[in-house]
């Protein structure tokens, strides 16, 4: 940076208060302080437009905090100041009025050129539904051909950390089990709803926040122009672990994505096979754990204590230990009207049958029976 | 201190002495809702409600009795003559705003009303700029009144609705007799009014008794729509949006129009007690206008609830 | 004593008339009381309690904050902070010391006997403190205090809120009553009580403003009932307003909350419009510039208030054209607003300026709004809104207007009329000292934010990723700073009403207006017969 910029930028900051400095010092502390310049072309734009909102309110700051810096300096009665008489004048408040509007008129034009580039959805080469879930978001690719994939992505950061038992890692709170993964120029079109609540899907890198509404469908797109992985957040208050609900997109080349999704839809085709396999007890119970940690013990806690009376301890309770069926049927189809979701359409059948078990032969129950992939298939493609 | 050279035109404002009511109102007040709240979680925690509605029942009690004893108040101190022709003014400009703060709340549900029919309901339907929302519901098809909701499994869809369905069957038309009623009314509150002004009792007692009947009259056919909507029409609160907001618009209005027939029958009662004067009877006043009001937001009911 | 030639010799309207004695011995006195004075301070003593009960909320949330990972609370009660922080500071503490300040002063500005429906008037008081003690309750109750945000979003506050929330909606119910009742009293005061003379256009700023914001209260308290009546119903009575199931929508829960909620915060910010307005003229020895522009600006905004609620809702995805409206629109607001500031300059310009402390917070109000106004207005433009939206840089829009906003104007209310009411002069030094602290406090407190917000960190999280460690720690250095500052507040408050030097009619030097016709401490009743209006009526 110039020295005569800097100086520039630290008299202006010192005399209106307001950061100007972020003009001049945006390329050295973007990171932490400003609005990133992001790797679309909307988000350019975007961070254009802040720019020069942020300016000309610096700029009209530095008029109205001169004039009145100004007059308290000069106008003290210690300093032996006798107040004029005039107070009121058409014309200056007229004009007053006027380059407000003329100035607000300039920030209009081009913040209406952005907003209509952001709403032109048309023409995607790849639609992904994403879906937010009380605090998991599910990506699913909007594909006719082969195996369907969909997979939910979940907060990887571990409890110790958060709880200052562990180190903190690099991307504390902003990393996932499983990112959603996109390719490199080109047009990906959003489609956002929700499962429970509210949610709201933010990259900053693109400049993409749009709500998750459950019931309806919120349109959104990209086309990213650098590979790399993106960090956002959930931002709008969606419950008690709104806080750790993380979005991560890795965006990668052409052919690296093409190889990526053939192995996703592998693995579907594989899960697939899993349900008509044979199953013990232990096995179930071993795949349970995992499942129980990842999606249920948020509420249920880890030892299955629950957090009563918001969230109903499975140790002991009546239904993990009564007819399977019960069970079955609170986990697939949920607790309509409360925060127990309806699993059935989160979880695959293995995960399914193997939490079900778990939470009956684990977590302080012993109840000794078992329900296998095919039979919850079974169950599943009857209700349906 | 100094004597002021007081206008002889100028009347003192009463500014009343210490006061009991507002204390107990607001007691009475915070018990009643305070009541209703645990009565409503007790109900969805199917858990007892004896407690609670003892709770509520002593707030409306004392609710009850304060505002019962406040008004007597008034209308005594007007007997005594104690309020000024300004005094006055102020109760005249209070309740036209509290009118205004009213037609605000109606707006609220209006809003909702005019909201999902031209947005929501398109939307969820496949129409509009939010169309794709479609994928969702894929069964459901936009269209007013909601028969058939999205997720059928949840609410239970009505069989028919309310809607004004012509000319032919216009005379067994409940809503189109309650217009009729509820037009009526307003203008034999007016006869009244006219009554009063003229110093003619007899014609203020006689309109004024018709119009509380009318009010009654409007209330029994509502009572009548609501189980024919409810037993017959399979709509209920429970119906999805259709009845939501038939049901919220309607029940409110209804719960105004009780309120505004009890003002007139307590006017009816003040003036067999032989209260107000040709120029002097505020609150005869304020029910009427409450009644205009309640009028004009049925009129608006029937065209936007029924016909359109 | 300069002015008294203003008045004719006639320098007390207050008379000894037959039932008009002073105030009842004991706590009846405040209990049954119909005196807008002894209203006004239950008010303001109502919401200086509720200020810091609020206030300790946000040093709970700032605790938290203070470092990455989760110290000492669990995130759910987090929430519960955040929102009854929320609820706390705009209708327990903001609200009702304007009510308090419109109570004591109105009628004592306009020439008024009292308050136009003294009985109601004190009704609308005593439903706070039950309100406020019903919604206090739920910290207490098993299932926990309201999680959802003041801004309740359905369905986090409908089919997934805590049972409380019933108590919550019935909270928001008497206190939307208490409002109304209120408001009603100040228009028909403002209407109907003023002294013969006191047209609409000589009355002072502050009645203005407040006059405005009455009206605004009683056209949007309602829908604000209206909107917690659907979530009652939605909850308790099966109907689907904010269920796309039941083909209803969510957004309209947005819809119909912003709808009172935009108007709401410009009823937090108005009657400081009018409080500042008549402090720096005081403290200018200048007449007010531009009186009328005032007026008309005011009415503006109020206008405009009505018709840009959907810039809270940008990224609910409504139809561009609905964005490109309410983007025009929220835009024009700078417009009359820039008016106001302009003319409060033009005031100061060319005055003969002196520093106590109500203008202290005046100049800082001056100053610090600006600055929320202007990233208000950035906020205003949608594609940019995108990125700023439910992040910090939000959180620091709104506590610029609100906190150095409508707060300090309300300091700067209580240090101008304190000798009016107490009689006594307060600390001055200890006034000035209060001002230091509060202002380098809010600074380090709020300005941080805007980076963090820029920088990505969403708001209502109780734990957040390392790169906002710095500024979140100074942030909270600054809001303990700020926080135990208003201590010295209460202290101050306490010890003029205990004592002090005795304040003369007009306390300041050349404070213009009916209210400094009277004695210092004012007199229980004032104003039985309509005074004679002194040449320069509005400042
Ligand atoms: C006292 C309260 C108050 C006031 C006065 C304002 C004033 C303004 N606010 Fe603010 N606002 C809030 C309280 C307030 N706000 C709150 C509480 C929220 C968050 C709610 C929540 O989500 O919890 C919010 C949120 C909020 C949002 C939503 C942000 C989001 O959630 O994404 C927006 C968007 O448009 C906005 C805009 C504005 C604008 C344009 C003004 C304007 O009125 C400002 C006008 C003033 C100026 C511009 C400065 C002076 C003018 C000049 C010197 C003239 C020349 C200037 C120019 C031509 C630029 N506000
Ligand atoms: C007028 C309104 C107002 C005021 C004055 C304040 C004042 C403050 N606010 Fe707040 N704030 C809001 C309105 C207000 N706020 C709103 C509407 C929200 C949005 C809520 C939501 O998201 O739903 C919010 C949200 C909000 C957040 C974001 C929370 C989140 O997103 O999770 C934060 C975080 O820093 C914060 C901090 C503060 C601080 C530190 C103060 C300080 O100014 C407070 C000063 C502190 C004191 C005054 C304490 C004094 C008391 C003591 C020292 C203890 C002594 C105690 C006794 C004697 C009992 N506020
Ligand atoms: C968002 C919080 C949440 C999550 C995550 C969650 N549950 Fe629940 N669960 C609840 C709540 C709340 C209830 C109580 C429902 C009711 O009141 O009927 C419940 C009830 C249950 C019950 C019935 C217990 C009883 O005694 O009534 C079972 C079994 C259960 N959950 C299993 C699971 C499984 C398996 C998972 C993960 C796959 C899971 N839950 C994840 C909140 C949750
Ligand atoms: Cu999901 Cu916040
Ligand atoms: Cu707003």
């Amino acid at each position: 940076m110039q020295p005569k910029t800097k100086i520039f930028s630290a008299v202006l900051s010192a005399c209106c208060l307001f950061p100007y400095q972020l003009a001049s010092a945006a390329e050295d502390y973007r990171e932490g302080i400003n609005m990133p310049v992001g790797v679309t072309e909307i988000s350019r734009s975007t961070y254009d437009l802040h720019m020069l909102i942020t300016i000309i309110c610096a700029l009209i700051g530095v008029v109205v905090y001169g004039v009145l810096i100004w007059s308290l300096v000069k106008y003290r009665k210690s300093k032996g100041a006798k107040a004029a008489d005039f107070h009121e004048s058409t014309t200056i408040e007229i004009v007053w009025t006027l380059i407000p509007i003329l100035i607000l008129v300039a920030m209009a034009i081009p913040s209406t050129g952005v907003l209509r580039q952001i709403y032109d959805a048309s023409e995607s080469e790849m639609d992904i539904l994403i879906t937010g879930y009380q605090w998991r978001w599910q990506y699913s690719y909007l594909d006719d051909e082969g195996e369907e994939v969909s997979f939910f992505s979940n907060l990887a950061t571990t409890d110790d950390q958060i709880n200052g038992l562990d180190e903190k890692s690099e991307n504390y709170l902003l990393e996932v089990d499983q990112p959603l993964v996109i390719p490199v120029d080109t047009k990906v079109r959003f489609l956002l709803t929700a499962a429970d609540v509210i949610h709201s899907w933010w990259v900053p890198d693109f400049a993409v926040k749009k709500d998750a509404i459950p019931g309806f469908i919120n349109e959104s797109w990209v086309i990213v122009e650098e590979t790399g992985t993106y960090r956002g957040q959930c931002t709008e208050l969606c419950g008690q672990d709104h806080g750790f609900m993380p979005v991560v997109v890795e965006v990668v080349e052409q052919e690296e994505f093409d190889r990526w999704y053939a192995e996703r839809q592998e693995e579907a085709a594989a899960i697939a096979e899993l349900v008509n396999q044979e199953w013990t007890m232990e096995s179930l119970v071993a795949q349970g754990e995992t499942v129980y940690r990842t999606f249920c013990m948020a509420c249920h806690q880890q030892n299955g204590q629950g957090l009563p009376p918001a969230f109903p301890a499975l140790t002991g309770s009546p239904l993990t230990n009564g007819p399977i069926e019960d069970h079955i049927d609170v986990v697939l189809n949920g607790a309509p009207g409360t925060a127990m979701a309806a699993f059935g359409g989160q979880l695959n059948e293995v995960d399914l049958a193997a939490v079900i078990t778990y939470e009956r032969n684990a977590l302080g129950n012993s109840v000794g029976d078992m329900v296998t992939p095919a039979e919850i298939f079974q169950i599943q493609s009857e209700s349906e | 201190m100094a004597t002021e050279n007081v206008s002889s035109t100028y009347e003192t404002y009463y500014v009343p002495d210490q006061s009991k009511f507002p204390i107990w109102a607001s007691l009475g007040l915070f018990l009643f809702v305070f009541g209703m709240g645990n009565i409503l979680n007790d109900i969805q925690a199917e858990t007892g409600t004896g407690g609670s509605t003892i709770i509520t029942l002593l707030g409306f009690a004392i609710l009850g009795t304060v505002l019962y004893n406040w008004f007597a108040t008034s209308v005594r101190e007007n007997h005594q003559g104690l309020p000024s022709a300004q005094l006055k003014r102020s109760y005249v400009l209070g309740m036209y705003w509290f009118i205004f703060s009213e037609v605000m709340f109606f707006a609220a549900f209006f809003g909702a009303l005019f909201y999902v029919r031209t947005w929501a309901v398109p939307w969820l339907g496949g129409e509009g700029d939010k169309g794709i929302t479609n994928m969702l519901w894929p069964e459901f098809q936009a269209a007013w009144p909601v028969i058939a909701n999205p997720g059928e499994a949840i609410f239970e869809n009505p069989d028919e609705s309310m809607a004004w369905t012509g000319w032919g069957d216009a005379l067994g038309y409940l809503p189109l007799w309650n217009t009729i009623i509820l037009l009526s009314s307003s203008v034999t509150v007016h006869f009244a009014h006219v009554g009063l002004k003229n110093n003619n009792r007899k014609q203020l007692t006689a309109w004024l008794s018709v119009t509380v009947l009318l009010a009654i009259v409007f209330l029994i056919l509502q009572v009548e729509e609501y189980l024919h909507a409810y037993h017959e029409l399979g709509l209920t609160l429970n119906s999805g949006i259709y009845g939501s907001t038939f049901f919220l618009l309607t029940g409110f209005h209804g719960f105004h129009v009780t309120l505004g027939a009890f003002m007139l029958f307590v006017m009816l009662m003040r003036t067999l007690k032989g209260h107000f004067k040709p120029e002097d009877h505020f609150g005869f006043e304020a029910a009427s206008w409450y009644w205009h009001f309640v009028d004009v937001v049925w009129v608006c009911l029937f065209l936007f609830v029924y016909i359109f | 004593m300069s002015n008294v030639g203003i008045l004719d010799g006639h320098d007390t309207h207050h008379d000894d008339h037959d039932h008009h004695h002073g105030p009842a011995k004991g706590i009846t006195r405040w209990l049954y009381t119909t005196n807008h004075k002894d209203i006004g301070s239950l008010y303001l003593w109502f919401s200086l309690a509720m200020f810091l009960l609020g206030g300790s909320f946000a040093l709970i949330i700032r605790l938290e904050l203070f470092q990455p990972g989760l110290q000492f609370v669990q995130p759910d009660f987090f929430n519960q902070m955040t929102t009854m922080h929320g609820l706390v500071m705009v209708f327990g503490a903001v609200m009702p010391a304007f009510v308090g300040l419109a109570n004591w002063m109105i009628p004592m500005m306009i020439g008024a006997p009292d308050m136009a429906l003294p009985r109601m008037n004190n009704w609308s008081f005593w439903i706070l403190p039950f309100a406020f003690a019903m919604l206090a309750s739920t910290l207490l109750m098993e299932a926990g205090a309201p999680n959802f945000g003041w801004t309740f979003y359905a369905p986090l506050s409908t089919t997934y809120a805590p049972e409380t929330v019933t108590f919550f909606i019935f909270a928001i119910h008497i206190m939307g009553a208490s409002s109304i009742m209120g408001s009603i009293n100040i228009i028909a005061t403002i209407q109907n009580l003023r002294a013969p003379g006191m047209t609409y256009m000589k009355m002072p700023l502050f009645v203005w403003t407040w006059l405005i914001t009455a009206y605004l209260l009683i056209a949007v308290m309602p829908v604000l009932a209206g909107v917690v009546t659907m979530m009652l119903f939605d909850i308790h009575f099966g109907t689907s307003f904010f269920n796309a199931a039941g083909g209803g929508d969510p957004v309209l829960f947005q819809h119909v909350f912003w709808f009172f909620g935009h108007p709401e915060v410009y009823i937090m910010i108005l009657p400081a419009f009018g409080i500042i307005s008549e402090i720096i003229p005081t403290f200018s020895r200048k007449r007010l510039f531009g009186y009328d522009s005032m007026v008309y600006a005011t009415s503006s905004i109020a206008f405009l208030s009505f018709i840009v609620w959907a810039h809270h809702m940008f990224t609910t995805g409504m139809p561009l054209a609905g964005e490109l409206f309410f983007m025009y629109a929220t835009m024009m607001i700078a417009v009359p607003t820039g008016v106001k500031v302009f003319n409060w300059i033009s005031t100061m310009f060319k005055g003969s300026i002196t520093f106590e402390t109500p203008m202290l917070f005046a100049i800082a109000f001056v100053v610090l709004f600006t600055m929320g106004g202007f990233t208000g207005l950035m906020l205003a433009i949608a594609p940019a809104d995108f990125q700023y939206h439910d992040t910090y840089f939000v959180v620091a829009h709104f506590h610029y207007v609100l906190v150095p906003g409508a707060v300090f104007s309300i300091m700067a209310g209580a240090y101008y009329w304190l000798p009016k009411w107490t009689g006594n002069m307060f600390d001055e030094n200890l006034g000035k000292l209060h001002f230091w602290l509060s202002f380098v406090g809010i600074n380090i407190l709020f300005f941080p934010q805007h980076f963090l917000g820029l920088a990505g960190m969403p708001r209502r999280i109780p734990d957040y990723a390392l790169q906002f460690a710095d500024y979140n720690m100074i942030s909270s250095i600054g809001a303990f700073l700020f926080g135990f500052s208003q201590l010295l507040f209460v202290f101050i408050v306490i010890k003029c009403i205990r004592g002090g030097k005795q304040a003369s009619s007009e306390v300041w030097e050349s404070s213009h207006g009916l209210e400094w016709t009277v004695p210092s401490p004012a007199p229980y009743h004032t104003f039985t017969t309509p005074p004679e209006l002194p040449k320069r009526v509005h400042s």
